[in-house]
C-alpha cells in the first residue's frame, strides 16, 4: 500500500501534466511554442544545476557543457536513425521512441561526462570544481571544433524537429519530480548536510565525496536533456550555442531564484527566458547586466528571491502532509 | 637538439609569464582563502591601460626608453588602483559570509570586465544616450560630459583585437646554431625574475610579509595581535595586481594583439600553475608557472599542437588525483 502510494506519487505529476501540456500544445502558435519550448529548457537546465550548486553547496559553472554533451550525442542518435522504421510501428510512435532514446543516450553521455569530471575535482573543496569545470567547458568546445564526425565549428543542421511543448513540458515535469524526490529523501538530506557543513557531515557518517559525485552526476545528466531538447526544437547544433555564456546564464537564474529552491529556481529561468528574449535587441549589454545582477544580489541579498523556501511550503499543513507522505 | 632548445627557451619565456600571474592568484589565496577569477582580467584592463598611454604618448612612431618606462609605470598604478578598487568594493563587504558568496561575486566581477570591455565606446553610446534625452527634452548633465570626455576616446574598446605599440626596437640574435632568442625575450626574463625576486624579499624579509604570512596563517588571531588586517589585505591584491601588470605588458610588447577576453586562459592556466605548485605558496608558484610554460611548448612542439590549451587542464586533473596539495604545498588538515 505505502509502496504504490510512493510510486503514485512520481507518476501522478506526469499524468496530470501530459492533458494540459496536450491542450497547451494545440493551442499556442509556431511562435510561442518557441518561447515556451525555451522556457522549459532553461527550467531544466535551473532546476538541475541548483541539485550541485543549491542543494549540495558546491559551484559548478560549466553546465552548458554538459548540455552539449548530451545535446551532441541526442543528435547523432536522431540522424543516423532518421530513415529507420522501428518494429513495424506507425511512423509517429517510431519517431517519438527513437527521440526517447535519442535523449536517453544524451543523458547517459553526459552523465558519464560528469563522472569524468567530477571525481577528481570534487575530492577536494568546492573551489577546484569551478575552475575544472570552467576548463571542461573550454576544452568540450574546442574537441567539437576538431571533430569531423561533429561537424566542427558548423555543427550539425537538419535536425528533425521532434520537441514540441509535450516534450518540453514532460521534460520540466521529469526534473522538477526528481530534484523534489531527491531533496525529500534520506539521499537528499545528505546533499543538505554537505551544504551545511561538510566536516560536520563527515564526522556523521556522511561518504561527503560519493554524495557530491552522484549529485553531479544527476545534475549533468538533466543538462543532457535540456540540450537534447533543445536542439529538435531549433534543428541545429552548433559549438556556439554551449559557451559560458550559457552557463553563466543558468548560474545567475539560480542565485536570482536562490539557491536550494526549487521554485525559485523554476520562476527565475521562467522571468529571465522572458526578459532575454525581449532584449534580443541590446545583445551586447546582456552579459554586462547579468555580471552586475550577480554582483549585486550578492551583496545585498545573496539569498536570492526565495532563499531555500519552497512553494509548497505555503500549502496549509494537511494538504502538505498529504501531498509529502508525511515527511515532517 | 636546437628544435629541443628553442622549445626551452619559448617555455620558459611563456612559463615567467604564467607565473607573474600566478603569484597574484596565489597570494590572494593565502591571504583570503578566495580564488580571486577576476585576476586575469585584471591582467587584461592592465594591458589596454598601457595601450592607452602609449597611444597617447604616441608610442608607435616615437619610441623612447623614458616612454617605456611611463607606460610600464601608468599601467601598474592602474592595475594596482583596480585591484584595490575590486577588493574594497566586492570582496571586503562579503568577508565574512560564506565562502562561496565572494567566490560568486568574483566570477562576476571578472564577466563585468570582460564583457564590459566589449561594449561599444562610451562616446558612441553617449551620442545615443544623448539623442535619446534630448527627445525627451531634457539635457546631459555636465558631470557626466566631463567624465566621458576625460576617458580615451576608444573606451571601452569593443570586441575588435587593438595592436600594442612595440616599446622597442625588436632585435633578434641566433644563437648556439640556429635557436632564435629575442630581446624582448632576454628583458622579459630579466623583468619577471627582478619581481619575483623583489616578491621574495617583500613576504619573507619585511615587516609587512611578515603581517602577510600571519594574516594568511589565521586572520582572526593576526587581528588580535594587532596587524591591519584589512590594510593587508588590500596592499596583498594591490601586489599581486601589479605584477599581473608587469605580466600583461611583457605579453603585449612580444605578441602584440590584446582583445578584452585576452586574459581568461592565461587566467585560468596561471591558476593551474598556482595549485600545481601548492596554492599559497610563493616559490611554488614560480615553479609552477615555468614547469606549465615549458610543458605547454613541449607538448604543443612534439605532439598535439591543436590541443595547446587542454594540457593545462588535463595537468591540473592529474595534480588533483595524485598530489592535491601541489608540489611544495603541504597538507592541511581543516579544523572546525
Amino acid at each position: 500500500m505505502r509502496r504504490a502510494r510512493l510510486v503514485l506519487r512520481s507518476v501522478a505529476p506526469f499524468l496530470i501534466a501530459l492533458p494540459v501540456l496536450w491542450l497547451a500544445q494545440g493551442a499556442s502558435p509556431p511562435d510561442v511554442s518557441i518561447v515556451l519550448v525555451a522556457i522549459a529548457v532553461n527550467v531544466i537546465l535551473a532546476v538541475s544545476l541548483n541539485v550541485v550548486n543549491g542543494f549540495t553547496g558546491q559551484f559548478s559553472i560549466g553546465h552548458a557543457a554538459f548540455m552539449a554533451v548530451g545535446a551532441y550525442t541526442a543528435a547523432l542518435v536522431t540522424t543516423g536513425m532518421q530513415d529507420l522504421q522501428l518494429l513495424g510501428l506507425p511512423e509517429g510512435s517510431s519517431d517519438a521512441l527513437v527521440f526517447f532514446l535519442a535523449l536517453l543516450a544524451g543523458m547517459a553521455a553526459a552523465s558519464v561526462a560528469g563522472l569524468l569530471v567530477g571525481i577528481p575535482s570534487l575530492r577536494l573543496r568546492g573551489d577546484y570544481l569551478a575552475i575544472v569545470t570552467l576548463g571542461f567547458g573550454e576544452i568540450i568546445r574546442v574537441v567539437i571544433e576538431n571533430t569531423k564526425a561533429l561537424g566542427q565549428a558548423t555543427g550539425i543542421s537538419g535536425l528533425p524537429p521532434y520537441t514540441n511543448v509535450v516534450w518540453a513540458g514532460m521534460g520540466v515535469v521529469a526534473t522538477v519530480v526528481m530534484a523534489r524526490r531527491l531533496l525529500l529523501s534520506t539521499q537528499g538530506r545528505a546533499l543538505l548536510a554537505i551544504r551545511e557543513d561538510e566536516v560536520a557531515a563527515e564526522a556523521m557518517g556522511v561518504d561527503t565525496v560519493g554524495w557530491k559525485v552522484r549529485a553531479f552526476v544527476i545534475s549533468a545528466a538533466f543538462a543532457g536533456l535540456a540540450g537534447g531538447l533543445l536542439v529538435h526544437k531549433i534543428q541545429l547544433v552548433t559549438p556556439r550555442m554551449f559557451t559560458f555564456v550559457k552557463s553563466m546564464e543558468v548560474v545567475v537564474m539560480v542565485v536570482l531564484g536562490g539557491m536550494g529552491s526549487i521554485t525559485g529556481s523554476i520562476v527565475a529561468a521562467t522571468l529571465l527566458t522572458v526578459v532575454l528574449e525581449w532584449l534580443r535587441g541590446v545583445d551586447q549589454y546582456r552579459m554586462v547586466i547579468f555580471s552586475l545582477l550577480l554582483i549585486v544580489l550578492m551583496l545585498t541579498r545573496p539569498s536570492g528571491l526565495f532563499g531555500t523556501r519552497e512553494i509548497w511550503d505555503a500549502l496549509p499543513r494537511w494538504l502538505r502532509r498529504r501531498v509529502d507522505g508525511g515527511t515532517p | 637538439m636546437t628544435e629541443f632548445l628553442q622549445h626551452l627557451v619559448n617555455g620558459v619565456s611563456l612559463g615567467t609569464i604564467y607565473a607573474l600571474i600566478a603569484l597574484g592568484y596565489t597570494m590572494v589565496y593565502g591571504v583570503l582563502k578566495l580564488i580571486n577569477f577576476a585576476h586575469g582580467d585584471v591582467y587584461m584592463a592592465a594591458a589596454y591601460a598601457g595601450f592607452y598611454i602609449a597611444t597617447a604618448l604616441d608610442v608607435r612612431t616615437h619610441p623612447t626608453a623614458g616612454k617605456a618606462v611611463a607606460v610600464f609605470v601608468g599601467s601598474m598604478v592602474f592595475a594596482g588602483a583596480l585591484g584595490w578598487a575590486i577588493e574594497r568594493f566586492a570582496y571586503r563587504p562579503l568577508r565574512n559570509r560564506a565562502r562561496l558568496t565572494a567566490l560568486i561575486t568574483a566570477i562576476g566581477v571578472s564577466f563585468l570586465l570582460e564583457y564590459g570591455f566589449q561594449l561599444p565606446s562610451f562616446q558612441a553610446q553617449g551620442r545615443t544616450f544623448e539623442e535619446m534625452l534630448r527627445g525627451w527634452g531634457w539635457t546631459v548633465p555636465g558631470w557626466l560630459d566631463a567624465l566621458v570626455s576625460f576617458l580615451p576616446a576608444s573606451f571601452p574598446p569593443g570586441p575588435t583585437p587593438r595592436f600594442f605599440p612595440e616599446p622597442f626596437v625588436r632585435v633578434d640574435w641566433t644563437v648556439l646554431g640556429g635557436v632564435h632568442v629575442s630581446n624582448y625575450d632576454v628583458v622579459s626574463f630579466l623583468v619577471a625574475v627582478a619581481f619575483m625576486l623583489g616578491l621574495q624579499w617583500i613576504v619573507f624579509r619585511t615587516r609587512f610579509g611578515m603581517a602577510m604570512r600571519a594574516v594568511s596563517f589565521d586572520p582572526k588571531v593576526a587581528g588580535l595581535m594587532g596587524i591591519p588586517v584589512n590594510r593587508v589585505i588590500a596592499t596583498t591584491f594591490v601586489l599581486g595586481s601589479v605584477l599581473a601588470a608587469v605580466a600583461a605588458l611583457l605579453v603585449a610588447g612580444s605578441r602584440p594583439r590584446i582583445d578584452p577576453i585576452m586574459g581568461l586562459m592565461p587566467g585560468l592556466k596561471a591558476f593551474v600553475a598556482a595549485v600545481f605548485g601548492g596554492i599559497g605558496n610563493v616559490p611554488g608558484a614560480m615553479l609552477g608557472g615555468i614547469v606549465l610554460g615549458l610543458a605547454e611548448e613541449m607538448v604543443a612542439g612534439y605532439a598535439l599542437s591543436s590541443f595547446r590549451d587542454g594540457i593545462a587542464f588535463a595537468i591540473l586533473i592529474l595534480m588533483l588525483l595524485v598530489r592535491p596539495e601541489g608540489l611544495l604545498g603541504r597538507v592541511t588538515v581543516e579544523k572546525v
